[in-house]
Formats: structure tokens, sequence, C-alpha cells
């Protein structure tokens, strides 16, 4: 019950109370008086009233007084520690609690701080013994992590229902990019998410089936494979293999993922240049065939023939040069080197190199830093054994000392060069070196130097330049395109990134109510916006948006949306000094309706969680009749639940709650940087709306409803 | 004064067809089956222009490119190289040594000999040594 109604309660009793004995003890004297004395009391009464009155009001003031004190010293000050006990043992250990009332309550507060005091002894001897059994398996966690973000192809594993349980960076860059084309209807990778919204549920359904099959003849490891088309025309191949539960039914799929349009384009292309020859050579060829073996074979004929022949023979060889000198200026890019290389930084490469080179020959070798950054396509592998492989040839030929490695650009190519000083070496010992199978260290490879610049279709060669007696090997490599940027890690915490969470395995897609649902089982968005001003009814616009999902009751740091929005108005100045945000930041960034629509697709199937939602709330609502964009999905806020199991604390604000319940606060006042700290702030909120009898969607909307704070209005 | 062409290819249909070619552009032509050869006819004869195979036996056409350019006496000959595989890797590499042009086989008669004459026109004298 709120304070205020229960003191006024309170303070109703007591003085009616008193005001009643009063009266009844009055009435029972005045009964047992004479009829003459009973007349002179009332009279005396009835000339008194005025100061009976006054009387009774100073007896009300008197009563609120002592009652006020009671309730600031014990009442209040017992709830307070209540609460704050609450916070120690449910979201916050390190949090000791205050008491402003009577010297008892101030005994009992410091007898609950020593109590805490153990209790955090005794939690922190149980978090070290609960840490060193957790090492194991977190290492065994960062073996697969590691595994995943090593692999080439993009791995995705989801349950039978298509809920995506596991994913590496690879499977995000190959569906992430896709996501971001402009009006692009691709779904998102991440945990919990449907798999059914990047490939074609009907594909996936069919090959589930397929497998099902295998397995009923008792095939041991099946697997199938198919080719899909993304919804923005890239060709992927999947290969799916299931596993299976403890009694043998498939519970749920591994897809490894690879984008093969490249790879199916080219060899297109491959066959059209074939087909070309096949059918453009062959014709000219013939008539060039038989003019010569007419010439050969008859050279008694007449000249006007001869010259008529030696005619055809000029024509038709023109005819075949100009067939293959088009075809292979058409299909230039398909006779290109091999596609199994990778794009990579040429100063990555040639670290690689170094460290190889100084620990298989123990040659001192260094590296030459570039002023840009240059990306070749390479086997890195191949490559890296064939730089070592001739920096071993010149210290056993030529007893080089010491190596030099440093990359530039030249035109379509990267220059890689391998230096050294002193020692000239012979083009005929480079191309001695060439052919032969390249020795690195002790071990011998069956791969020539050649095969390797082959595969490349890259050159090498020797020069040098005599005033510095330096020389080098310059290896011409084509120029490649720099690699998918990594994810962001500002804001993020420590440690390898968590793309999988096989407790979803245990969710099945139940038709259940969303009220219902438990509020540790749900799906979130946690958002939060940076905007011109605080009126969005006076034409104050979003400037920025950040979002990060909750899963699982997990906060998944690395599954954000972070976008920068141009307003088109300027930036109220007390705004722009809150969140440093400043216009020409935002010049050139997308607008509101290029954003919502991806935001959209980010909070899919999710509920809604903000610090004061009403304010975001009303900036997305007043977008919707612009963009036809509406979040209709339910909203919760962190500022009411917080008030809602802190109904004694003050302060309500996001830093205030952060600090209560042991957040800790980076990158405030960055729509992520919030969305962050609120998501910490809801995940600690649950075992103490849990305490309060709230664990469902429902019962927390319900309470959030009711608490005064949802008046707020924007 | 009538200039003098090199022509160095092992293949020795090319030379033939390519010596009446030239000789009947107007030129003095010399002929090299190989990389050792060529350098002693760039050494007897000093041509103002090496026509230049690249795939040869022993000794290849960058590799006698190098050793041209690596002469200050021999730097103002011009320098044609002739592939018949034209990666781009090779043209980058011929040019990065030196050849001032890189033609693929096959070619046309006609634009070779407008090129030469091109290249020929352009040439600085020799420096004299």
């Amino acid at each position: 019950m709120n304070v205020s109604l229960k003191f006024s309660l309170w303070l109703t009793v007591f003085f009616s109370g008193i005001v009643a004995t009063v009266a009844v003890i009055s009435i029972a004297i005045a009964a047992g008086l004479p009829e003459e004395d009973y007349r002179v009391l009332l009279r005396i009464i009835e000339g008194q009233v005025p100061m009976l009155g006054l009387v009774a009001v100073l007896l009300l003031f008197a009563c609120a007084g002592v009652l006020g004190w009671l309730f600031r010293n014990y009442i209040t000050a017992v709830r307070s520690l209540a609460e704050q006990t609450r916070i120690v043992f449910a979201s916050n250990p390190e949090h000791r609690v205050l008491s402003s009332g009577g010297s008892d309550l101030v005994e009992l507060a410091a007898a609950i701080n020593r109590l805490a005091e153990a209790f955090r002894r005794l939690q922190i001897e149980l978090e070290t013994r609960a840490g060193a059994s957790n090492a194991r398996l977190e290492e065994e966690r960062n073996r697969l992590a590691a595994l995943m973000s090593e692999l080439s192809e993009g791995v995705l594993m989801c349950n039978v229902d298509g809920r995506i349980l596991l994913y590496n960076e690879q499977a995000k860059a190959l569906f992430g990019a896709a996501a971001q084309a402009p009006g692009a209807r691709q779904g998102l990778v991440g945990l919990g998410r449907s798999v059914f919204a990047l490939l074609d549920r009907d594909q996936v359904a069919h090959a589930l089936d397929k497998l099902q099959f295998s397995l009923d003849q008792g095939v041991g490891f099946p697997d199938t494979r198919f080719i899909t088309n993304a919804v923005t025309g890239a060709l992927i191949k999947v290969r799916m293999a299931p596993f299976l539960s403890a009694v043998g039914r498939i519970a749920g799929m591994v897809l490894t993922l690879e984008d093969v349009t490249e790879l199916l384009d080219l060899e297109g292309q491959r066959r059209s240049l074939l087909q070309t020859f096949a059918a453009g050579v062959r014709a000219p060829m013939a008539s060039l065939r038989a003019a010569a073996e007419n010439l050969t074979s008859f050279p008694e004929m007449n000249e006007a023939r001869r010259v008529q022949f030696i005619e055809i023979v000029a024509a038709e060889s023109r005819q075949v040069c100009a067939i293959i000198n088009d075809a292979l200026s058409e299909y230039a890019d398909a006779l290109k080197a091999s596609l199994s290389l990778e794009d990579m930084r040429t100063a990555d490469l040639l670290n690689v190199a170094r460290r190889r080179i100084e620990a298989v020959l123990g040659l001192p070798c260094s590296v030459e830093e570039a002023s840009v950054d240059i990306w070749i396509k390479v086997d890195s592998f191949a490559l890296v054994e064939a730089l070592v492989y001739l920096a071993g040839c010149l210290r056993e030929d030529y007893g080089v000392r010491s190596i030099g490695l440093r990359a530039a650009i030249n035109g379509r190519f990267a220059e890689l060069d391998l230096v050294w000083t002193g020692a000239i070496v012979a083009n005929d010992a480079l191309s001695l070196w060439e052919l032969q199978p390249m020795q690195i260290g002790t071990q011998q490879t069956p791969l020539t130097l050649k095969d390797v610049l082959d595969r490349h279709g890259g050159e090498v060669w020797v020069q040098s330049h005599k005033i510095s007696q330096t020389a080098w090997f310059r290896l011409l490599l084509p120029l490649g395109a720099p690699a998918a940027a990594t994810p962001r890690r500002s804001l993020l915490s420590e440690g390898r990134p968590e793309y999988y969470d096989f407790d979803l395995f245990r969710y099945a897609d139940t038709v259940q109510g969303l009220a219902e649902r438990r509020l540790v089982d749900l799906n979130y968005t946690v958002f939060d916006t940076e905007t011109t001003g605080l009126e969005p009814s006076a034409g104050d616009e979003i400037i920025s948006l950040g979002a990060v999902r909750i899963v699982n009751a997990r906060l998944l740091k690395h599954e954000i949306f972070e976008q920068l929005v141009n307003p088109q108005r300027p930036i109220n100045m007390d705004a722009s000094r809150i969140h440093g945000i400043e216009a020409q930041a935002l010049l050139g960034q997308p607008t509101i309706a290029e954003v919502l629509p991806q935001f959209q697709r980010f909070c899919e199937d999710t509920v809604l969680i903000a610090h004061n939602a009403a304010f975001d709330m009303r900036f997305l609502e007043m977008k919707e009749a612009a963009t036809g964009i509406r979040f209709a999905q339910p909203v919760l806020d962190t500022l009411l639940l917080s008030s809602i199991v802190h109904t004694s604390q003050e302060g309500h604000d996001l830093d205030a709650v952060a600090e209560r319940l042991g957040v800790s606060v980076i990158g405030r006042h960055t729509a992520l940087g919030d969305a962050l700290v609120t998501g910490e702030i809801f995940l600690r909120l649950l075992p103490l709306l849990a305490e309060h009898g709230i664990s469902t969607l429902g019962q927390a909307l319900v309470a959030s409803r009711k608490t005064y704070l949802a008046r707020l209005q924007y | 004064m009538t200039k003098k062409i090199l022509i160095v290819d092992d293949e020795p249909n090319i030379l033939t067809a390519l010596e009446y070619l030239l000789q009947r552009s107007g030129y003095d032509v010399f002929l090299a089956q190989d990389g050792a050869a060529a350098l002693q006819q760039v050494e007897l004869h000093l041509p103002d222009l090496v026509l230049l195979d690249v795939m040869m036996p022993l000794k290849s056409g960058y590799d006698v490119c190098q050793r041209i350019r690596a002469r200050a006496g021999w730097r103002h000959i011009k320098i044609i190289m002739l592939s018949a595989k034209g990666r781009e890797a090779e043209v980058s590499k011929g040019l990065s040594l030196g050849a001032d042009l890189y033609v693929t086989k096959p070619w046309s008669n006609k634009d070779l000999v407008a090129k030469i004459e091109q290249l020929l026109e352009s040439a600085p004298k020799p420096d004299g040594t």
C-alpha cells in the first residue's frame, strides 16, 4: 500500500480512537451525575466549544507528529531496509544498507550489513570454487569459438524448429551484408532467430526429410547438400547434417554455408569460353587446313588457283586470331587465379612470413611497414612457404645473413619484395629455384615456386641496386579486396564473442500467449535513442538509435544495432551537450525513414525494453504515419520496473538504478551504451520482480501500468 | 641511316616471317635463336630495337631484357617483348624490367610495323658509348 495512504489511515484511526475514548469516558461520567449537575456541565461545555475544538485540532497535530516520527523512524525505514536487503541478496551483493530510522533500526542495519559481509564472503568462496570448475568448461567453449571463427565457411546450428543455436562470424557476414542492402527483406543472423528468414523453408524441410529417410535406412552419418538462392540473389551452397537426441530422433541440424555465386559465375564463363573456342575456331580451321593441304598436295595447280588458296589461308588465319583474341579478352576474369585464394592484408602476410623465416631458418628478418593497407588474393600458407623457401636458398647458396620484407602497389598488382644486401643473385639461379620442389627447413614439399606463382597468377624476378648493394626478389601478385570488417568491439566486454546458446534447445515453438510466457524465457530488444531535443511533438527528431538483444536471459553484446540518423533539422544545444553528437557527424547518414525498416527487422519477434520507454516510444510513434512502420510488440520500461521493486528508493533515473543494482556504466549518453546499461539493469531486475510475484510478461505489464510513474506523458 | 633490328625467337618460322617482313619494311635485320646469342648480337651490331620473345630455353627474354637495361651503353635500345601467354602479370613483369612494349602473339604484321616505326621515331640518340 502507498505510504501516504497508509499514514492517512493510521492517523484517522489513532485520532478517532482518542476522540472516541474521551467521548465514551465523558458520556459515562455524565450519565452518573444528578440532573442539576448534568445541566450545569452542559452549560459549561457549550461555553467552551471553541476551546474544545482548538484542543481537538492540537490533538490531531500531536497525533500526526507522533505518527510521522513513528513512520519515519520505523515504518518507512523498515520498508527501505527490507528493499535494500533484497537488493543485497538478489541483485547486488556489494550494496550495503543504510538506515535513517531510529537507533534500534540503525543497529539492525549494522547487523544486516554484517550478515551481508558474511554472505558476500561465502558467495566469493563459492564463486571461486565454481570458477575453478568452470575454467575447463570455459576452455572448451573458447576452443569451440576459436574453431568456429577459424572456419572459412559459415556455420549455423539450429534446433528442429529452425531456431538458431550457434553461428559464426562468417555466417553473419554472409547474410549480414545482404541484410544491409537497401530494400532487402532478408532476415538477420542471431541467436534464437529463425533460420527460415535466411533460407527457403521448403528447401530446408525437404533436406530434413531426406536426412530422416537416410537415418531410417540405417545410414550412420547422413548429410545432404543443396544450393539455395538468397533473397538478394547470392547463391549459397548449403551442406546440412543432423544431430540426434538421446532417443535417436533429429534434435537439430548443422548447416555449413558457402557463397558460391562467384564460383558458379566463373564456371559458367569458363564453359562459355570453351564453347566459343569449340564452335568458333573449327570452321575457319577447316578452311585453313583444306587450303594449306591443297597447296602442298597439288604443287602443279595453276597460278590463279594458288593465289585463291593463299588468300583463303590469309583470311581464315586472320579470322582465327580475331576469335582467339576476342574470347581471351572477354573471358579474362574466368582465366584468373584459383578461387581458393583468400583476401589478405600484405602486412599480416609478411609478418607471418617473418616469424616463419626466423623460426625455420634462424635468419633475422624485418618487415617494412607500407604507408597504406594493401590487400592481395593469396593462398597464404603456400605463399609464406615460398618466401621461406627463397630466404632459405639465399642463406644456403649465397650466405645471406638477414632478410627484409616489404610491399607496394603497382597498378592492379602488389609487389612483395624479399630484400637482402651484398650477394648478387643471377637470374639463372632464380630460374633453377623456381622449378625445384621447395625445401622448407628439413621438410620438402611437392610444390615448386612456379606452381605457387601460377596458382596466384603471379610472377617473380630478381632486381638489384648497385649503389646501395641491395637486391630483392620481387613477387608480383594480383591485388585483392579488403575482407569484411570485423565487428566493433567498443563498449563490449572482453573475451570471445558468444555466438552460441545450446540452452535454446529446450525451446519448442509452442503456441502460447505472450502474456503467459515467463519473463526469463522471452527474447528482448533493449534500445535507446538520442534526439535533437526533448519535445517530439514540437518536431524534435531521433539522431541515433542503439539496441542490443537479450535471448534466454543473456545480454548478447555482439548482436547489436547502432546507427546515426540524419534528423534533417538542427540539434538543440542542450541536447548536443548531453550526447556530444554534432550536426556535422550526421551529414550523409540515412534518414529515420531509411533506418526504421532495418530497426524493425532487428526487433522482429522480441519484446521491446527501454528506460523511460514512453519517451523513446513517442518518437517512434511520431514516425508511424510517415513511414508506415509500427512497433506493435509489448514494451517494458526499466524505470517502471525499478519503481515497482523499489517503492521506497528515491530516484529511478538510469544512473541511480544502475548504481543501486551494481551495473557499471560505460558509454553513457550514447544510444548503444545506454541500451547496454538498460539491458544489464533489466536482467538484475528479473529476480527482484520474481520476489514480488512478477514472473510473466502479463504480470510485468499490469504492474507497470499501476505504478504512478506510468502517468508520465511526453 | 638504316635502322637496325634484332629479332630473338626460338621458333624458326617466326624468325623467317619477321625477317622477311622487316627487311621489306626497310630495316637492317639480325637474328638470334636464344638469349645468349641475342646478347652477342647486341654486342656486335648495337641494334636500335630488339624484338624479344619471352619464352626461350636457357635464358628467358626477361633475362635478356634485364641485361640490356643494366648496361649503360645499351639503355637507348628499344625493346618489344613478344609472348604467346600475355597474362596481365607477365605484361607487368616485362614492362617493370624495362621493355618499351609488350605484344601478345598472334599479331597483325601491319600493326607490328606501325608500332616499331613509332618507337624508333621517338628513340633518343645513343649516348656514344
